[in-house]
């Protein structure tokens, strides 16, 4: 997503959340939100108290004054209304951006699928994206929208996904394998690709994810349900405690013989002082503004849930290539067997690698070049087959003048030599021992029966990643590595990107038992995946970011969706969980130590008739009981404003120990919030005074 | 403060601390079944009252299956009081020939003493025969702490345990509270009271010669009777009350300064050594002194204020020229003076105890404010015995949740996560004590007949009928006297109070019991809150006194703050 998105609200965004924060007044809707529901309660009783005073000319306090009361309480509700409109607006900007590229488009639908690349226009309807049902298969080339979400079967093409992405580099699209996916509302580049579409329309990547920036279908967190039951907890008590004050002070006036019980303005306006409105009204926004934080960190979480559960995070699994290290591993050296030169070795190894179109075969050519001066081969004309590489044998090479070159996996090829009626030299192996116990990756070239020697291909670890391990060490957060290589290699590895452990040879399998085992022990685990055999773990998984390059069915198991594709970003998905929390503590304490400060402010001054001796509470010597209440009330009402941006940037939040965190934000809106109320009351009640009021 | 009383309450703390550690750990191996020696004395004992009640040791029971049978207890011994009551002039053991008590006290003595407040409307030589005080009032003293024991114990074991249903039997854990820790623990605190001079007696009363003879008065009779077995549990079980109505102010109840620093202990003994019995039962013994630390926290102080207070005296007596050296002397014990008296009212508020020495209306309204306010805290600075732990818990959750939230993870104590049902179970327990004080006291003074049963008018009569609310919905039983209760609403009323107090708690704390026993353990790591620092201590006296002050502030603002400010300011107070 752009980056202007970051850099404050513009005047468009705040005029539109002025309107919905009046919108928002509406019961129907507010009443879910218990403390400023209260807060509206008593906004409409003063409002029917200063018509009842002006009315009958004799309210129970002066008019102007309860007038006072009642807009300030109204404002208190807009304020919070419109800190949750400010926080959905940003989403809802977005989500304009999102429907532009979900526009009704054309399609080319397909009769049946065609083998070959020879399209034959009789099989080819067009219609319209809306009417194109799961299952259908459409032909979309260069130039075409993707009309709908899906997996291409056939052919390859390179796609804008700037709609979705906002990254305007292409990406490749191909039928098999994980990148198989593609979006609607993207645009096929070049080429061509046969989709079958997996997704009904309004159902769609495109669909969900409007949805989640515009907070349509928002829902309450586990978290959220578990404060908002404190928060209505704590306006239970206060409401009890300024309402049986009525009581009290009706018995105090008759017992004492002077005075009067305390007017019913004053007494809401207590309770508002008291309820917890600071919180209570940036609740929601703080809830939407953590959404929103993920959604320009480029991560589509499919719910709130995800986003609090990314906070909790205790183990994080984290794939080794593309994520800890560097995407390809590089040749770096040759190291013959006994008897074979390494300019020998360099050469089958050239050989067999140059039809190898992965990033290791590459650089086996280019070390072979810098090293031997080595050019490439025409293999056609040497009339040699190309031997793939797969998973179940695990090498790759080439046939060519009847010598049968094969590179790969130590074990693999040397089952291949012994096949062949030959033996891997001890030296050998032992060289690739050593490899793999320094972390890098040996590969063996055998030509027929004769081990030539092995590639030393090396891992290369991302910079900077040994201390983000570190950092999340010192949170609490277990990272592990996962890869396919051999124990040997992954523990080199591991030991110099810094992770606290590996699982070696990894299988979906294991994987999954590994995160299972995880869980067992009451662990929040998290994980990020990209291959349609990464989702059962991704479903697995308490936290789980799929790919956007990845297959339909990982970016439907997991729970968010990274659209940059990059997965060392779930550190960054973590820290984002975390600051949410966070500033829904810091936020709650502050409220309630708040209170302290305006009971000062407004019981000398309720009671001042009946014992004129409590004004020795009156510590900020407010000059009198109305400006005194009414200050109370202005602060209150003022500092959900002032909190706005706290609540949608969220409290700062650097990776520490719990103790050190608790300990500074206690100092910060614990103790800050307890004292910070007092010379802002003193303040308002001295702009008051200046003003005549 | 003068350091003779700094001394007396550092020594009186440190004695606390060295008794309650080493019964801790007795009580938590009483429940897991593992204290050997007294097993093998009172085993057989035990296994025989199983058989006759047809469960065993290792009977299991849900946390729904514990609650049913925890209040059908509660239910039927309350039941057995009120008709002891109701028909004790036809029954034996009624020397006096007292008759029936009227419905509506026999109600509030019933649930009094059922829920472990022992809020007493009557006085007790001239209201209950031999067989109610024995059969009905010094039974329930026994069983009901237990069950406020059973509660505590059952509400760690949620803690203990991972992923299961079940959470002791109920039978199992009254047995064995009552067997092992309660019987034995009165036995020797009757006996070194009896050593001091306490009387212990069968015989009704003695009549004496007179030291000063006076027409008409030939003999004076001295009620006596079995007062130090009645004494001990009273004290050990917080449940507060006396054998005499003046308590532990009456000489023969408390003669000695030994036999007083043995009762103030008792009264504070229990609740103390299930902060560590807890810290055993959960397996992390640094929670239990987090729980010590933390109620010692909040008594210390507050104990200090009060003790201040009274010291300082009476300001409208100086006027008068009344030497006030010994500080405020009104309704003391001679004997024990201001620090003996200040801090046994300490702690009889603290725990939910509600015996007296001396007499809290007569305080200064700020030596009265603590008493009140410890009471109003929810009886958790140490508490009942087993009610103050597990009140203070529902803190712990409440603290541990924002704490939580702070650091930027879904909150977990001991391992276990907070989550909205822990909150709701919580806000439940903090909640309705605060609100039956709030109402309670609300209607009566609404009422005009029920606020005219304060004699004193204006903020002192307004803080007699907040403090009999108070001690009523915080099952403490103590009374500020001076209300007159004993009227039909006041009966009623504080009854609901104490029902309302004690089960709209209990039952939540058990259902959060079977919540967590449900639980997973969360393994702790460097993202964990500790919640055994002294950084957590301090968040958690913050919330306790936070609530309780966001609470009751204005409440405590009509009555003792402006009867303080009035007496300051030398208008001329109520004492």
């Amino acid at each position: 997503m752009s980056q202007e998105k970051k850099t404050g609200p513009n005047r468009a965004l705040v005029a539109r959340a002025v309107r919905d924060a009046f919108r928002k007044l509406d019961p129907r809707t507010l009443y879910r939100n218990p403390v400023m529901f209260v807060v509206e309660i008593g906004s409409v009783f003063t409002s029917l108290l200063y018509a009842h005073a002006l009315i009958t000319g004799a309210g129970e306090a002066p008019a102007p004054f309860i007038l006072a009361i009642a807009l300030w309480l109204w404002f208190t509700v807009l304020f919070g209304n419109f800190a949750e409109a400010m926080a959905e607006g940003r989403g809802k900007a977005q989500a304009a951006n999102l429907r532009r590229a979900r526009r009704e488009v054309g399609a080319k639908r397909l009769a049946g699928p065609h083998r070959d690349a020879q399209k034959s226009e009789a099989m080819v309807t067009e219609v319209m994206s809306a009417s194109l049902r799961r299952d259908d298969l459409v032909l979309v080339e260069a130039g075409d929208l993707v009309p709908g979400d899906g997996e291409v079967i056939e052919g390859i093409a390179s796609v804008d996904e700037s709609a979705i992405t906002g990254e305007s580099a292409p990406v490749i699209r191909e039928s098999g394998g994980d990148r198989s996916a593609v979006t609607g509302g993207t645009r096929v580049l070049s080429d061509w690709i046969v989709v079958r579409i997996t997704a009904d329309p309004g159902e769609t990547f495109l669909d969900r994810m409007i949805a989640l920036v515009e907070g349509a279908k928002r829902r309450k967190t586990p978290n959220e349900i578990a404060l908002n039951i404190l928060l209505a907890a704590l306006t239970i008590v206060f409401l009890l405690a300024t309402v049986t004050l009525f009581a009290f002070s009706s018995h105090a006036a008759v017992a004492g013989g002077q005075g009067s019980p305390v007017p019913l303005t004053v007494l809401v306006a207590l309770l508002v002082c008291l309820i917890p409105t600071t919180i209570g009204g940036l609740l929601s926004a703080i809830g939407i503004a953590g959404m929103d934080r993920m959604v320009q960190a480029n991560v589509l979480a499919m719910s709130g849930r995800a986003v609090e559960a990314a906070g909790d995070v205790d183990v994080l699994l984290l794939d080794k290539t593309g994520t800890i290290t560097l995407g390809n591993r590089e040749a770096v050296a040759f190291l013959p067997a006994p008897g074979v030169t390494e300019r020998e070795l360099a050469d089958a190894a050239q050989l067999a690698s140059l039809a190898d179109e992965t990033p290791e075969g590459r650089s086996v050519v280019v070390l072979a070049k810098e090293r031997f001066d080595l050019r490439g081969r025409d293999l056609q004309g040497l009339g040699a087959c190309f031997v793939p590489f797969s998973a179940h044998t695990r090498m790759s090479g080439v046939d060519v003048d009847g010598r049968m070159i094969r590179k790969g996996a130590v074990d693999a090829v040397a089952r291949f030599v012994v096949e062949q009626g030959g033996s891997v030299p001890r030296e050998v192996t032992a060289a690739a021992d050593d490899l793999a116990r320094g972390g890098g990756t040996p590969l063996l070239v055998a030509d027929g029966r004769r081990a030539l020697g092995v590639v030393h291909l090396k891992d290369i670890v991302k910079g900077g990643i040994r201390e983000r391990f570190a950092e999340m060490r010192r949170i609490g957060i277990r990272t592990v590595m996962i890869t396919g290589d051999n124990p040997l290699t992954a523990s080199a590895i591991a030991a110099e990107a810094g992770v606290d452990d590996f699982l070696a040879e990894a299988t979906p399998e294991r994987k999954l038992d590994l995160i299972r085992e995880y869980q067992q022990q009451g662990r929040l685990v998290a994980m990020t995946g990209d291959g349609t055999n990464d989702a059962p773990a991704l479903a697995q998984a308490d936290v789980a970011v799929a790919m956007n390059t990845g297959t339909q069915a990982a970016k439907e198991a997991g729970n968010m969706v990274d659209l940059d594709s990059n997965p060392t970003k779930l550190l960054d998905i973590v820290a984002i969980g975390k600051q949410m929390l966070m500033t829904r503590g810091a936020l709650t304490t502050f409220s309630i130590s708040n209170d302290v400060s305006k009971y000062f402010a407004i019981i000398p001054a309720a009671f001042v008739a009946t014992y004129p001796e409590l004004d020795a509470l009156n510590v900020m010597r407010l000059h009198s009981p109305q400006s005194a209440v009414l200050s109370a009330v202005v602060f209150n009402a003022l500092v959900i404003v002032g909190l706005i941006p706290l609540a949608l940037r969220g409290v700062k939040y650097r990776p520490a120990p719990a103790a050190r965190l608790l300990r500074n934000n206690l100092l910060v809106y614990g103790l800050g919030g307890l004292i910070l109320p007092f010379p802002c009351i003193k303040g308002i009640d001295l702009l008051l005074q200046w003003m005549g009021v | 403060m003068d350091a003779l009383t700094l001394t007396h309450y550092a020594v009186y703390f440190a004695l606390l601390a060295l008794l309650a550690v080493p019964l801790g750990r007795y009580v938590a191996d009483v429940y897991e079944g593992r204290a050997r020696f007294a097993q093998r004395l009172l085993g057989p004992f035990e296994r025989r009252v199983y058989r006759l009640a047809g469960t065993s040791a290792d009977e299991e029971m849900s946390w729904r299956r514990y609650t049913f049978s925890l209040l059908v207890f509660n239910l039927a011994g309350a039941l057995v009081v009120y008709l002891l009551q109701r028909w004790q002039g036809a029954l034996p053991l009624n020397p006096a020939g007292l008759p029936a008590v009227n419905p509506a006290n026999a109600f509030n003595t019933a649930v009094s003493f059922a829920t472990n407040t022992n809020w007493q409307c009557y006085g007790g030589e001239t209201t209950m025969s031999h067989l109610t005080q024995m059969a009905a009032l010094t039974v329930q003293n026994f069983l009901s702490a237990a069950t406020g024991m059973a509660v505590a114990v059952t509400l760690a074991r949620g803690f203990a345990r991972r992923g299961v249903e079940t959470l002791g039997s109920f039978w199992v854990d009254l047995v064995r509270g009552t067997l092992y820790v309660l019987l034995p623990l009165s036995l020797l605190c009757a006996g070194l009271l009896v050593s001091q001079g306490v009387v212990q007696t069968g015989r009704g009363e003695l009549a004496a010669e007179l030291v000063e003879p006076q027409a008409g008065v030939p003999l004076q009779t001295i009620a006596i009777g079995p007062v130090a077995s009645q004494v001990a549990i009273k004290q050990l079980g917080t449940n507060g009350g006396g054998y005499y109505n003046t308590n532990s102010a009456h000489p023969l109840e408390n003669p000695t300064p030994l036999s007083n620093l043995i009762q103030v202990l008792s009264i504070l003994l229990l609740p103390a050594a299930f902060c560590f019995a807890f810290g055993r039962l959960v397996g992390s013994r640094r929670h239990g002194w987090m729980l010590f630390a933390a109620m010692t926290a909040l008594l210390v102080p507050l104990l200090l204020v009060g003790a201040a207070a009274e010291r300082a005296g009476n300001p409208a007596l100086d006027g008068l020229g009344l030497d006030q050296s010994a500080g405020n002397m009104e309704g003391k014990e001679v004997r024990f003076g201001v620090p003996g008296s200040a801090l046994w009212a300490a702690a009889t508020t603290a725990a939910s105890n509600g015996s007296v020495n001396s007499m809290h209306d007569s305080f200064t309204p700020l030596g009265g404010l603590v008493p009140l306010w410890l009471i109003q805290l929810g009886e958790v600075v140490f508490g009942g015995v087993g009610s103050g732990l597990y009140g203070m818990l529902m803190f712990v959750v409440v603290a541990v949740f924002i704490a939580g939230l702070m650091v930027g993870r879904t909150p977990e104590l001991l391992g276990k996560k907070v989550e909205a049902f822990e909150m709701k179970m919580a806000s439940l327990v903090i909640l309705v004590p605060a609100a039956a004080v709030l109402l309670g006291t609300a209607v009566a003074v609404s009422l005009q007949k029920a606020a005219a049963a304060a004699p004193n008018p204006g903020p002192h009569g307004f803080t007699e009928i907040l403090y009999a609310f108070s001690s009523a919905a915080n099952n403490n039983g103590s009374a500020f006297a001076g209300l007159d209760a004993t009227s039909t609403f006041y009966a009623v009323a504080l009854g609901l109070c104490m029902l309302v107090g004690r089960y709209w708690v209990i039952v939540p704390v058990l259902a959060l019991a079977g919540s967590l026993a449900r639980k997973k353990i969360v393994p702790a790591s460097a993202g964990t809150l500790p919640t055994d620092t002294p950084l957590f201590v301090l968040m958690l006296v913050g919330v306790v006194v936070l609530v309780g002050a966001l609470t009751f502030f204005p409440a405590l603002a009509l009555g003792p703050i402006v009867e303080h400010l009035r007496l300051s300011a030398g208008a001329g107070g109520a004492p």
